[in-house]
């Protein structure tokens, strides 16, 4: 996987803002790497 | 090695005769040259057919989960591994078990032998002081032992048993300044993309025959998250999404367990080198948390523990 399209964060029920803006900030990078090229399963290949 | 044959012979008519284990469990002779199968001996005349060479490299620690008798089992340095993890894993109780602990100077590659003969059918194979004498209808050869061995034990480093309770013969030399990674190093250095690839080309024959799970002691599982169709985790089909699915996961549910025996690579029909995989697990969990799985019988695996200073700088 690329880097950059996973992310961990550890945020208590009580930080709000904390999650919204990790939440805005993941967005921001995931968009930043651009769809994902692998995992996507279109039709069943049939060799 | 062969020398083991009569001892275990030995070990386990004493077992079953004086009734302290209802089974043992050890390898027979195959049909085939160069492959033994796992065996379970229940009566004193099953006993004869309980053989040991150097195609014994099937993992006989997988025949344990949840078996409710009691059990004596021969076990190599990764087998007894196994064995601790379970026990960790409380798939077995120690008193349940009577180890027949079994140094091992590695297994046989099978396939590569094999390979070397270009077609040619070997219709027996023998094993003595170090060489194997391979023999057809057309041709004999001798191979050196050590030239032979499965990739998995010849980087082995504990190839005598952690733990037993009577050792079939002498402890065998550990191997020094062994460098277990030198492959995954260099899938390491790989970028993402190129990384991709190597693992597309590394999965594309796979079948999913599931025969790897099989052979993996650690795979006990009661439903296998490959098998569950509510909810259907994973399609069945061998399209590569689906097929790469299964074995990163499977990768993944060995971390920190997997000994590296070999069981998955030796049982698969069309030769993939999982153990690519499991390797690279099993150098993180080393150098993350310094856990060699399965060495220690009274240590918590790390991922099924918490310690205060386990490293979590991925956490943001």
């Amino acid at each position: 996987m690329e880097p950059g399209r996973l992310h961990f964060s550890w945020i208590s029920s009580a930080e709000a803002t904390k999650f919204a803006e990790t939440a805005r900030a993941v967005v921001k990078m995931v968009k930043a790497v651009g769809p994902s090229q692998h995992f996507l399963k279109k039709q069943a290949e049939v060799v | 090695m062969q020398g083991y044959t009569e001892r275990i012979q030995e070990a386990a008519r004493r077992l079953l005769v004086d009734k302290q284990v209802d089974v043992v469990i050890g390898f027979r002779k195959g049909t085939v040259p160069l492959m033994n199968e796992p065996f379970l001996a229940k009566n004193v005349d099953q006993v004869r057919q309980l053989y040991w060479d150097g195609n014994c490299g099937m993992n006989l620690a997988n025949y344990l989960p949840k078996r409710t008798d009691r059990i004596g089992i021969v076990a190599k340095g990764c087998d007894s591994r196994n064995i601790v993890i379970h026990l960790l894993e409380y798939q077995i109780k120690r008193e349940q078990l009577y180890i027949l602990g079994a140094p091992c100077r590695g297994m046989i590659d099978r396939r590569r032998i094999l390979a070397s003969l270009e077609g040619k059918d070997p219709s027996s194979a023998e094993e003595k002081d170090g060489v194997i004498k391979v023999v057809g209808s057309d041709f004999e050869v001798t191979l050196d032992r050590q030239e032979y061995l499965q990739e998995n034990c010849s980087i082995c480093i504990h190839r005598n048993p952690v733990i037993f309770d009577e050792l079939l013969g002498e402890p065998v030399p550990e191997q020094q300044n062994v460098d277990r990674y030198p492959d995954v190093n260099q899938v390491e250095a790989m970028s993402p993309e190129q990384r991709w690839v190597y693992f597309e080309n590394l999965t594309k024959t796979c079948i999913r025959c599931y025969a790897c799970r099989n052979a993996c002691p650690l795979c006990f599982c009661p439903t296998c998250f490959v098998d569950e169709s509510r909810p259907q985790w994973i399609g069945k089909s061998i399209d590569p999404t689906d097929t790469r699915t299964f074995h990163f996961l499977r990768a993944y549910h060995v971390a920190g367990r997997c000994t590296d025996c070999g069981s998955c690579e030796r049982s698969c029909p069309v030769g993939i080198k999982m153990r690519q995989f499991t390797k690279k697990m099993e150098k993180d969990i080393k150098e993350l948390y310094g856990y060699e799985a399965g060495v220690i019988a009274d240590q918590r695996p790390p991922l099924d523990t918490y310690r205060p200073d386990d490293p979590q700088q991925f956490i943001k």
